[in-house]
């Protein structure tokens, strides 16, 4: 069989000028713009890029697939030989499945629900008949074993929506590995999932892709956890190639102005400054959605001028925090103080004044600004409606307000569809801003764009604060974001706060086991992050 | 198993207090009925007693849930009431029970409907999943071009057309469908030709519609792409990956169309003059006879909250999330 | 403002920013793009209206004037022929084009305003108020509302009012149920929060948040819509039901000459009178169909564009 360890020098795929169209807005764009690729047996490719790069069609082109909707208009794709550009359907799917496996982003959408995983699992190999089916599910078993599953032996007969979502990515590496593949298109497997399960399922991945010795394109936009992956780093930008290079020379010695920009954020770190003048205060709050309880006791406070971030995985109750304190949701028990005062427990009960104090500022730019809108509109708006401003004197306070946010007045009648998406999150840290509010809480604010436009909105957020003293509470997963921005931390999980204390407390040993745990699952800027993780866990 | 078991249950439950609240809704048309409608009935000249009478006689006299009670309790019993039609002003009372009316005509218009679902059903899922799969296609655009045109025809127009071409200038079928008890099934066959190919065009068009855009929906799902990944055939595709989790949406489509065949068959059966319960509804309308159209109504009501209820325990008994509970 | 070169300048970052243009050039644009069905759809309409507008000008006879012959055949004078009791079908159908789109113009106009009303309150609403809602459309859902209709204008009779209200309560249901669907899809956003944080009212959210957001499926779905009312309305006509001679309507004029078809093998004009307001109702129907499906990808298209 062709799949046997081959030669590392032999050229498995290779991809030359391709040039791919996608269709939107009742015309063809082009997304791949010419890009050359060239993978050996048993390498791992690592590609990145922000989101539009086109690193995902690129990827699926390697199998000679394009998604309804794109087509392929230029190029040659030589996947062992056989030109999969030119290829015929027939001929396509003999290899799919079989010599070229694909593991998608989203696990809990691409397994059909109507089957059990096991039969899903071994389909690819038991259709081509290389295995008699006895044999491919104890081998389907073995690499349950080996990607540690728990129950290895009756996972496989269990439905999708019955496994958790971190089990499901890693039974679909089983699906892509159970016939032995030359190549496995992984494409954004981890991005789904919180950091603990993160590291679990790539450190899984990467042992089997090694054990098997199988070539791989692993497609993501963090770097951190291509560094993992990848023998080498090609790096996209609007459908073209920027650069490539071995994963350490890529880490240390970037070229491009471009990819060097990509390693900024893990640059910027405030100094922390403590506070003593607490402007919010929360007080053992408990509160839940329906009979389902999710904040226990929860006690927060949060200095005047300064940064509080609250991290924590999803479902931890990071942002029911956030919504207990702008008074959506009331809280079963206990208080959220501002200045020293009680606020009423639901919105309808507070003032306008009140409401004013407090501003907020979503994930989602994209839904957070009506798409109706102009940008005039969406800043003038609380103007008008908390300071009473009209005519001539909004549209001034409008303009200051856009080049308080680096933009300029040509943005004022501009809808938000005509915005890129780190000009809409200004545009909302804009309107947060026009209340003159005393805090402004950040749910996420960064972690939707890219890495250089996240930079920059943080620059932006520590200007501001210096110049106007607002306080942040500043909700995020993402401990880079947290080094860069916070003066104090709060760990949650499970809607119970870990603890809470400054920075340079909270980021330095002693840990709490579970702080420890966070924090040892963000991934590093450094190849040998994962190795020495697992190494350290396991000793 | 439990878990399907509650759902079929609670379904059921909803089902039957839909149908309860329907029938109160029916039952109590007639509280809304102008004071002086005894008169209209029994005509001008007749006497205060006979009016009072005719009041006494539908119950006006009782408070509302104890008629309603006691009309749904004769409902049960298969006592659909007294027709009004055959009274007069002297209190002689020709009139005829609701349920002689309705059973003859009621298996009439359900031998047209079956015999359109049998040929519409299956004729619409095979146009509606071919054009899913050659999406795009010429013959997926002249699909689709022709049943948009059907949709947006009158009934009446689409069964005037059919009798212009196929009874008046080639006399192939006939363009009356009379119908009695004593008529042979070759002949119904027969004479039912031209309403059942009517309510066959208009039903396929809206169906090969739904079914199309189900099919396509789900042709959509990220499973389906991961499978076409895995190097599956497009019949095996359908057949294994798409087929087990359409049943939900295919039986919708099915119910949705066989309920609006339960109403097409108003017009149609009045157009073809054919001993339906349609036409028996139109007439009872236009006499205001009321026993008889609430009789009618509440049929199609049933016969349609029935058809919703079965596409919804199809939907569930397939649903592998209700059937494998974690 | 400081824009040092090798920094990172937020305005200068590439946003699809695209050339304003005027709502006329706008409109102009709109119509070049627009496929030959959705031309045909928009003459058609522009034509009925036009028709519906100056009915009393075009038509060569009174509505209701009735001639000597009954059935007289096409000629001259009367250029489809004469109906049963000899009034002049072309002037028929000239009137019909008013009174019946005006009629289902009107019911749809009020079930919009019904349904979508409380279709918005229901959505932003999410208590009591939507439960109660919900629930009583989904009973009357269970009713065909054909049937509904007919019994409910066995009752309160075949006046035109009665026709309106009845319709147009009946299909209220189904403006609510989309209405309520895609204004909860828009209400759960961001941005409505955001406005509810802010403190603005029911009154400014509804029209300022959601609606504007919601527009583009009401407005192909009022076009559906209307389409289906114009048919319950030609159906109840046709079975005699709808609206009331003198009044002339499309619906009633097909039964009422039906008989005609018969003939067709001796004379094929008078075979066809019939059909002609039938063809008239599927025209305009057809017409509206496809200015809705081009509308529709219009609008569908630019969401992919996101």
């Amino acid at each position: 069989m062709t799949n046997e360890p081959g030669d590392r020098n032999e050229i498995l795929l290779e991809m030359r000028d391709i040039r791919i169209d996608g269709f939107s807005d009742e015309q063809w764009h082009p997304i791949i713009k010419g890009v050359d690729l060239t993978l050996r047996r048993g390498e791992i490719m690592g590609l990145i890029g922000e989101s539009g790069a086109g690193k995902s069609t690129l990827g699926k082109a390697a199998m000679g697939y394009t998604q309804p909707g794109c087509k392929l208009t230029g190029g040659s794709i030589l996947f062992d030989g056989i030109d999969l550009a030119r290829a015929r359907d027939r001929e396509k799917r003999r290899l799919w499945g079989t010599r070229i496996a694909y593991v998608a982003q989203s696990a809990a959408a691409s397994f059909n629900p109507a089957h059990r995983l096991i039969d899903q699992t071994v389909e690819a190999a038991n259709r081509r008949g290389l295995r008699p089916d006895a044999e491919s599910r104890a081998d389907a078993v073995e690499l349950f074993k080996a990607l540690q599953l728990p129950n290895p032996e009756t996972i496989g007969s269990r439905y999708p929506h019955q496994v958790s979502g971190g089990q499901l990515q890693r039974i679909m590496t089983a699906m892509a590995m159970s016939p032995r593949p030359d190549l496995i298109i992984f494409d954004e497997p981890t991005t789904a999932l919180d950091v603990t399960t993160q590291v679990e399922v790539l450190s899984a991945m990467r042992n089997i892709v090694e054990e098997f010795n199988t070539a791989a394109i692993y497609i993501t936009h963090d770097l951190a956890v291509v560094a993992q992956m990848a023998d080498f780093i090609k790096v996209l930008r609007y459908g073209e190639e920027v650069e490539q290079a071995p994963t350490r020379q890529m880490l240390t010695r970037p070229e491009q102005p471009y990819t060097k920009s990509l390693w900024s954020v893990r640059a910027l770190e405030k100094p922390e400054v403590k506070g003593e003048d607490i402007v919010l205060s929360i007080d053992h709050v408990d509160a839940a959605y329906g009979p389902i309880k999710v904040l226990h006791d929860v006690n927060i406070s949060i200095p005047r001028g300064r940064t509080v971030a609250v991290v924590g995985e999803s479902g931890s109750g990071k942002s029911t925090t956030a919504r207990v304190i702008t008074g959506l949701l009331p809280p079963l028990s206990g208080s959220v103080s501002f200045n020293g005062e009680p606020l009423p427990a639901a919105l309808k009960d507070r003032s306008k004044d009140q409401l004013q104090k407090i501003q907020m500022i979503y994930q989602m730019a994209d839904t957070a600004m009506n798409p109706r809108q102009t940008v005039e509109e969406i800043i003038g708006r609380p103007l008008e409606f908390y300071l009473g401003l009209t005519g001539k004197a909004r549209e001034a306070r409008v303009i200051k307000l856009l080049e308080m946010i680096e933009l300029d007045e040509s943005f004022m009648d501009r809808l938000p569809s005509e915005l890129s998406g780190g000009q809409k999150q200004r545009i909302c840290i804009a309107r947060a801003l026009a209340a003159n509010p005393e805090v402004i809480i950040c749910d996420e604010v960064t972690s939707a764009l890219d890495q250089i436009v996240q930079e920059g909105i943080l620059q932006l957020l520590l200007r501001l604060q210096k110049e106007y003293n607002i306080t942040y509470l500043f909700i995020t997963h993402d401990i880079a974001t947290v080094k860069a921005i916070s003066d104090e931390i709060v760990v949650m999980l499970q809607g119970k706060v870990v603890e809470q204390g400054l920075k340079s407390e909270i980021l330095s040993p002693p840990f709490p086991d579970y702080t420890k745990l966070l924090l040892s699952s963000v991934p590093e800027m450094d190849p040998d992050w994962l190795t020495n993780l697992l190494a350290a866990r396991n000793s | 198993m439990n878990a399907v078991l509650a759902t079929i249950l609670k379904r059921l439950g909803l089902g039957f207090a839909t149908l309860v609240v329907v029938s109160a809704i029916i039952f109590s048309s007639v509280s809304m009925l102008p004071g002086d409608f005894g008169q209209a009935v029994l005509g001008q000249s007749a006497t205060e007693e006979t009016v009072a009478a005719f009041r006494k006689e539908l119950g006006l006299d009782k408070p509302a849930p104890v008629r309603y009670f006691e009309w749904a309790a004769s409902v049960l019993q298969g006592d659909l009431g007294t027709s009004f039609s055959g009274r007069n002003a002297s209190g002689q009372d020709r009139s005829r029970q609701v349920v002689d009316l309705v059973m003859p005509r009621l298996w009439n218009t359900l031998f047209l409907a079956g015999v359109t679902a049998l040929i519409a059903v299956p004729l619409a899922l095979f146009l509606g999943l071919t054009a899913a799969l050659y999406r795009n296609s010429a013959y997926d655009r002249a699909v689709n071009a022709a049943t948009l045109t059907t949709i947006s025809t009158p009934e009446f127009f689409v069964a005037y057309i059919l009798i212009l071409f196929l009874a008046s200038l080639w006399p192939v079928f006939p363009s009356l469908a009379n119908i009695d008890a004593s008529t042979a099934l070759g002949e119904r066959l027969y004479r039912v030709a031209l309403p059942a190919l009517t309510l066959t065009l208009v039903i396929v068009a809206h169906m090969m519609r739904m079914t199309r855009a189900a099919i396509i929906n789900l042709l959509a799902s990220p499973y389906i792409e991961m499978a076409r990944l895995k190097g599956a055939s497009q019949s095996e595709i359908i057949l294994k990956h798409a087929l087990p989790n359409a049943w939900a949406p295919i039986a919708t489509v099915i119910a949705f169309n066989l309920a609006y065949l339960v109403v097409g068959v108003v017009v149609v059966e009045v157009v073809f003059v054919y001993p339906g319960i349609g036409q028996l509804m139109v007439d009872a309308v236009t006499s205001r006879d009321i026993p008889v159209v609430q009789a009618c109504a509440l049929i199609f009501a049933a016969t349609y909250i029935l058809l919703n209820l079965t596409a919804d325990i199809i939907g569930i008994v397939t649903n592998p999330r209700l059937l494998h509970p974690r | 403002m400081t824009q040092q070169p090798e920094t990172y300048a937020a305005a200068a970052e590439v946003g699809a920013v695209r050339k304003r243009r005027t709502r006329l050039e706008r409109f102009g644009l709109l119509m070049k793009s627009a496929p030959p069905s959705a031309w045909f759809g928009m003459i058609v309409v522009t034509l009925y209206i036009l028709v519906a507008i100056f009915a009393d000008v075009i038509a060569p006879y009174g509505e209701a004037e009735i001639h000597p012959v009954p059935f007289a055949p096409w000629s001259d004078e009367f250029i489809f022929g004469t109906d049963q009791i000899g009034r002049d079908v072309l002037t028929r159908l000239i009137y019909g084009a008013r009174n019946t789109m005006g009629i289902a113009l009107a019911t749809t106009l009020l079930s919009f305003l019904i349904g979508g009303g409380l279709g918005l309150v229901a959505a932003i609403n999410r208590s009591w108020i939507d439960q109660a809602l919900s629930r009583l459309v989904d009973v009357l859902m269970a009713i065909p509302s054909l049937i509904f209709a007919l019994m409910l204008l066995s009752i309160f009779g075949s006046t035109i009012t009665s026709l309106i209200m009845i319709i147009a309560v009946l299909d209220s249901t189904r403006v609510f149920r989309l209405t309520r669907s895609v204004a909860v899809n828009v209400a759960v956003m961001d941005y409505v929060e955001a406005a509810k944080l802010r403190g603005e009212g029911l009154g400014w959210i509804m029209r300022r948040e959601i609606l504007p957001n919601i527009m583009p499926p009401l407005v192909a779905e009022f076009g559906l819509r209307f389409c289906f009312v114009f048919l319950t309305i030609a159906a109840l006509s046709f079975l005699g039901v709808g609206i009331q001679p003198p009044t002339a309507d499309w619906g009633s004029m097909v039964r009422a000459n039906a008989s005609l078809i018969q003939f067709a093998k001796y004379d094929m004009t008078a075979a066809i009178t019939p059909l002609l307001p039938a063809a008239a109702i599927a025209l305009l129907t057809v017409a509206v169909n496809f200015i809705v499906d081009w509308f529709l990808q219009k609008t569908s298209g630019l969401r992919d564009d996101k």
